[in-house]
């Protein structure tokens, strides 16, 4: 949809970078949300996208839109955020997940919590369910999904994908070496796929923010995969101080491809377990 | 034709001026960056520019190919093997240094951030494309203002024409491959539409203008 309307009408508004502080102070005053800390490449494209969406002819019209019907904050907080993914995006690093990291879980532990963070419409939670019933160990890995849009959140408890983006999806899924075949999983029903609910039923979907949220519980494995790469290097380093405090010692850190600790104060509390797959394990306090 | 006739007379003019010591494109030390895009038809291109420039060459160059989206190896490699620069992809929030070349990696946008660094991003594919030349050029353009020189060559979408708008809007200098040499000539067409363009060079050309610009920093 968006990439239809980019394509024909593409149009970048003049942004300044003073409009983007006062439409996130605002946000932050009156509304919950903190977007102050973002990427400001990222996030000024996709205040573009509103102002393009909306029809809004610059940050000022969505400003006043926000002080006239606050309950629109909820759809900018959802166009705001990201929300494509994929199942089994990377799948080579799946393989890893199913191969050693669980594996390696499983050796000292009966049961496996794993938090997914920043879940959007749970393609990852769904193919991570896949991966534990394949593995036969469904019943010993409590799943925890996390997003701060609510809207998002509701689409992921649906477990619906559209149909259009099953061939990607089937693709990663034989790269990952299934011990079946994905259509096993889902049926077609109006131009979307259904999954099966029985795959999701035990996971938990909540809403929680990242930025403002707390410490909720402790985890043996936390994927995080392309979340912070919307962050400025500061919230960036809030978040993990955080992901670090969820994690169990030991526990394993799971970050996007093209994510780094490098930079970030807490690297020296982590091992890299994995550098292509950008798997880290916990190991100081 | 006409104009082409011209231009190509004039090179011929500036590279007897060349030898008396002045500049053909009149080229300073204001630059910050190179964004170069490309698509189908111009690897060979770019490999030619990458093995072409000194290894001394002092402005980034940020490169952002199409590519396939589910091969995340091999690419890069392949374009370091001629290259007279090693090729990196670069990881989120890393900054960027002089003298580097950098390639957007597969799957993801690349968006250059004020403050020197790159963001990366998995948002909507533009263009068809992730990474979407559109968006690291503008992204690129909004932080270096001016002080930006794109270059897009040969592809067959128009990827690219509106980031090469941004570059020129912003007061940039703007680059496109010479329809005529492209193996698919759509991508530097689109752009010829969508803005002003400076220059029109076949590959041997631009490096023969990057070698210039270089020269300007030392």
């Amino acid at each position: 949809m968006w990439s239809i309307n980019y394509y024909g009408n593409w149009i970048m508004h003049n942004i300044e970078i003073t409009d983007l502080k006062r439409l996130t102070q605002l946000v932050k005053d009156n509304h919950g949300y903190d977007f102050t800390n973002y990427a400001m490449s990222s996030f000024r494209r996709r205040v573009n996208r509103i102002l393009d969406l909306y029809n809004f002819s610059s940050v000022n019209g969505l400003i006043e839109k926000i002080n006239t019907r606050p309950a629109f904050v909820e759809e900018v907080v959802n166009e705001i955020t990201v929300n494509v993914t994929e199942m089994f995006r990377d799948p080579s690093f799946w393989r890893e997940v199913r191969d050693h990291i669980i594996p390696n879980i499983l050796l000292n532990h009966q049961s496996v919590n794993v938090w997914h963070a920043g879940c959007s419409s749970g393609e990852e939670v769904f193919s991570m369910a896949i991966l534990l019933r394949e593995m036969g160990i469904e019943g010993k890995v409590k799943l925890i999904a996390t997003d701060l849009d609510n809207s998002i959140l509701d689409k992921a408890k649906k477990a619906t994908i559209p149909v259009k983006n099953m061939e990607l999806n089937e693709k990663n899924y034989i790269r990952f070496q299934g011990s079946e075949t994905l259509s096993k999983y889902y049926k077609e029903e109006n131009g979307v796929a259904v999954l099966d609910p029985t795959l999701i039923e035990n996971v938990s979907f909540r809403k929680h923010d990242l930025v403002r949220g707390g410490i909720f519980n402790k985890f043996d494995l936390v994927l995080c995969r392309n979340v912070m790469i919307y962050f400025n290097q500061n919230l960036q380093n809030e978040v993990l101080k955080k992901l670090h405090e969820s994690l169990f010692k030991y526990g394993y850190l799971i970050i996007g491809s093209k994510e780094s600790l490098i930079w970030c104060e807490i690297a020296n509390k982590f091992i890299v377990v994995n550098n292509e797959e950008k798997i880290y394990k916990k190991i100081r306090d | 034709m006409k104009k082409r006739s011209i231009r190509r007379s004039g090179i011929k003019y500036c590279k007897v001026v060349g030898d008396l010591g002045m500049s053909k494109y009149k080229l300073d030390n204001t630059y910050r960056a190179i964004v170069l895009g490309g698509s189908a038809g111009s690897f060979q291109g770019i490999t030619k520019i990458l093995s072409s420039i000194p290894d001394s060459f002092e402005l980034p160059i940020i490169m952002c190919l199409h590519r396939l989206k589910h091969v995340r190896n091999g690419f890069v490699e392949a374009l370091s093997i001629k290259s007279t620069k090693p090729v990196t992809e670069p990881y989120d929030k890393e900054k960027l240094k002089k003298g580097k070349v950098y390639l957007a990696p597969s799957n993801y946008h690349l968006c250059v951030e004020l403050g020197n660094s790159f963001s990366l991003s998995t948002e909507e594919m533009v263009n068809n494309s992730r990474p979407s030349i559109d968006i690291t050029l503008e992204t690129a353009a909004y932080s270096y203002k001016k002080r930006l020189i794109g270059i897009l060559l040969s592809g067959a979408n128009k990827d690219g024409a509106l980031g090469m708008k941004a570059i020129k809007d912003n007061g940039g200098l703007t680059i496109v491959q010479d329809p005529n040499e492209c193996m698919i000539k759509t991508m530097p067409e689109s752009a010829l539409q969508a803005t002003t363009i400076d220059h029109v060079l076949k590959v041997t050309e631009i490096i023969e203008f990057l070698i210039e610009l270089d020269k300007n920093y030392k």
